[in-house]
């Protein structure tokens, strides 16, 4: 298992660096600059500008400077400085020494932020979105499947079936305004749109207060991004438990007594979670890009803007930062899930 | 069923039971068994009007999907003001347009009635494209075997790595502002033209068929290494049929099944890619009517004006339906072992 890890995670610095080679050579194969506009800034502007970035290297060397700059730990005894072109992720002091990591560069649009501006008032609300409307999906869809498993060819079961096919069948961008106009103009059962959470974070990413003032933002899109995905999650735990308690084992869990609820809980369900295990990791990748969407919508101030706006306005440091951000989580939320499925499926060995 | 019985029944000698059934193809038993479900009906029915509705557009549209009257905008017949009740109080009544006109004074209903070309050609176009691609590339991988298999499965795992969604807006924000600085003349200023006249589509093909051949690519290659071994193929090998010939003849027509399955399945995710593409301005060009696009301008004045956003949503979720309907119906005719799964 071991191995198998360290091997995976080699591969997946391997894909980063790919991701992250051929977004850089896209970003700049888009013809103009970050400083082009409708009305050309005065030539000297322009040059001291591009100087300032360095706009003017050679491409191998601009993107070498950049991997630079993230990748390697900076080992100073200078105290951080509130420059936009010095601001590191993470800033550790040993003794006198500052070790210092992740710098991501500033931003050319939003001139007094940098992308770990970004990263530090607005992902984590794309990450509290994103995990509730994980969260849903698990809740409508584990029980929702569940059901329809175990009372198969009844109601419950036509019901359940028809919810999830509804469910794959409206995006985020359907069900969106349907909501917003229903539940937050027509009803006010909810705000419309806005979010409950603004910085300082506990711990970097969560809302500092929950309660009805934090929830009220999030119930909709959480609800609108997470449907979807519990649709997928009841018909495949709907499928897999149908096959898993006809096996043999569940029938000798039968005959030797066990009541019906331990034969589901313990026997029947841990068994049936491994295909729901492996559908999650393109699922979290789904919710991601889903939460632009989302965000747009449902006006909450977290990621998804900047994922757009920075490739309208070439803005490399920001498309560079949020692609290799996302990269990054999907490729470790696919080794996550290939552990779990390791872990509940003990014939699968890794080696 | 009742063909099953017939044949399973006891041999009775002189008995005046037929052992045999008809004889059936794959595809003439999938045929019988998705014309049983009705869902399925249900979904290619109304897919079929679809496609009826997007070729004789001009027919059906009461307008055409670019004609603004800056005078009627956002105005709304007297019934959409009941079904949405928020809007009375400011709502501008006009009975020319049946689902209301959008903000610039276009007829809302004529272009969702043009916008079903764009979400069905990506429909069929899109998995035209990633079958062509992911079957010539895993039958390669898959035929050949050994080391070939091993790169160029490789270079899939490291393109399903890619979060897919971000290359294709990468790629399109690529093409689209690429466009105003080429000469005539060259292959991409035709592509660009062919782009334009196309009002905006090819992009999204290419974009969708580049993303998305790698799960055909890996479906088709597990087929085929499993038909590789079979009897048949070495039979075919020993009396001296090429490789073509085998690949074509003997080992395509075996797998087709499943990949069809495979590519029903990603229709109705082909066509909320295009819509989400649309809805964050990177879809086709205005003022082609793409249902994405539409409710992304919509959801702007969502609080006066629902009827602009929802409309074209709800045409989005009812084709969306259809195509998963469809879909399901075809896998259980085709692969009934898989009935019910996923």
């Amino acid at each position: 298992m071991g191995r198998y890890i360290i091997r995976r995670l080699l591969y997946m610095v391997v894909v980063i660096l790919v991701v992250s080679i051929i977004t850089f050579g896209l970003m700049h194969a888009i013809p103009g600059g970050p400083f082009s506009r409708e009305k050309a800034l005065p030539a000297a502007t322009l040059k001291v500008l591009n100087e300032r970035y360095h706009l003017d290297d050679p491409l191998w060397k601009q993107y070498l400077d950049y991997v630079y700059n993230v990748l390697v730990p900076h080992i100073t005894t200078k105290a951080p400085t509130t420059s936009l072109s010095d601001d590191c992720l993470i800033n550790v002091k040993i003794g006198s020494v500052w070790i210092r990591w992740m710098n991501f560069g500033p931003s050319f649009k939003s001139r007094s932020r940098t992308v770990n501006d970004i990263f530090r008032d607005n992902l984590p609300i794309s990450a509290q979105l994103g995990t509730m409307a994980l969260t849903v999906a698990l809740i409508i869809g584990l029980p929702l499947g569940i059901l329809a498993a175990l009372k198969q060819n009844t109601i419950w079961d036509y019901l359940g079936m028809g919810i999830s096919i509804l469910g794959v069948s409206v995006p985020v961008i359907v069900l969106g305004p349907i909501f917003v106009w229903l539940f937050g103009v027509a009803l006010h059962w909810f705000p419309p749109t806005g979010w409950g959470a603004k910085p300082p974070y506990f711990l970097g990413f969560l809302p500092t207060h929950l309660g009805w003032d934090y929830f009220k933002f999030a119930i909709m899109p959480a609800v609108a991004l997470g449907l979807g995905s519990s649709a997928i999650i009841a018909r495949l735990t709907r499928a897999t438990l149908l096959q898993t308690v006809r096996e043999d084992y569940i029938r000798t869990a039968r005959a030797k007594g066990l009541s019906e609820r331990v034969i589901i809980t313990r026997h029947a369900m841990k068994n049936s979670m491994i295909p729901v295990v492996t559908i999650l990791g393109p699922m979290l990748a789904a919710l991601v890009t889903g939460t632009f969407v989302t965000e747009l919508i449902f006006g909450i101030p977290g990621m998804g803007k900047y994922f757009v706006t920075s490739i309208t306005n070439r803005d490399y440091p920001v498309i560079m930062g949020t692609i290799l951000l996302y990269a990054v989580f999907l490729v470790i939320a696919n080794l996550v899930v290939d552990i779990v499925y390791a872990y509940l499926d003990p014939r699968i060995r890794y080696d | 069923m009742s063909q099953i019985s017939q044949i399973t029944k006891p041999f009775q000698p002189g008995g005046s039971v037929p052992l045999t059934r008809k004889r059936e193809s794959l595809w003439q038993d999938g045929l019988r068994r998705l014309v049983k479900n009705r869902a399925a009906v249900i979904g290619f029915t109304i897919i079929i009007l679809l496609i009826l509705m997007a070729i004789i557009a001009p027919l059906i549209a009461i307008k055409r999907f670019d004609a603004q009257v800056l005078n009627d905008q956002n105005k709304v017949p007297t019934w959409v003001t009941k079904v949405f009740p928020t809007m009375k109080p400011y709502a501008k009544i006009s009975t020319v347009y049946p689902l209301g006109a959008d903000y610039v004074g276009r007829d809302l209903f004529s272009r969702i009635v043009y916008g079903a070309r764009v979400s069905l050609s990506v429909a069929f176009i899109g998995p035209l494209i990633s079958l062509i691609i992911g079957v010539i590339y895993g039958s390669i991988s898959g035929y050949f075997g050994g080391r070939v298999d091993n790169i160029m499965m490789r270079v899939v795992d490291v393109l399903y790595a890619f979060p897919s969604l971000l290359f294709i807006i990468l790629l399109l924000a690529f093409f689209r502002s690429s466009l105003s600085h080429l000469t005539p003349g060259s292959p991409a200023y035709i592509l660009s033209k062919m782009d334009e006249s196309l009002g905006g589509m090819l992009f999204i093909f290419v974009g969708i068929g580049l993303t998305a051949w790698e799960t055909m690519a890996r479906l088709t290659r597990g087929q085929v290494l499993s038909l590789r071994e079979k009897e048949f193929i070495e039979a075919a090998h020993t009396i001296g049929a090429t490789n073509i010939r085998i690949m074509f003849r003997h080992i395509l027509p075996n797998i087709l099944g499943p990949l069809v399955v495979a590519e029903t399945l990603a229709i109705p995710g082909y066509i909320s890619t295009e819509a989400f593409l649309s809805f964050i301005g990177l879809g086709v060009n205005p003022p082609t009517p793409s249902w994405g696009a539409m409710i992304s301008e919509g959801a702007n004045s969502l609080r006066s004006y629902p009827n602009q956003a929802i409309f074209p949503a709800l045409a989005l979720a009812i084709t969306m339906f259809a195509f998963n309907f469809l879909g399901d119906g075809l896998r259980d005719a085709l692969d009934p072992r898989l009935r019910g799964t996923q």
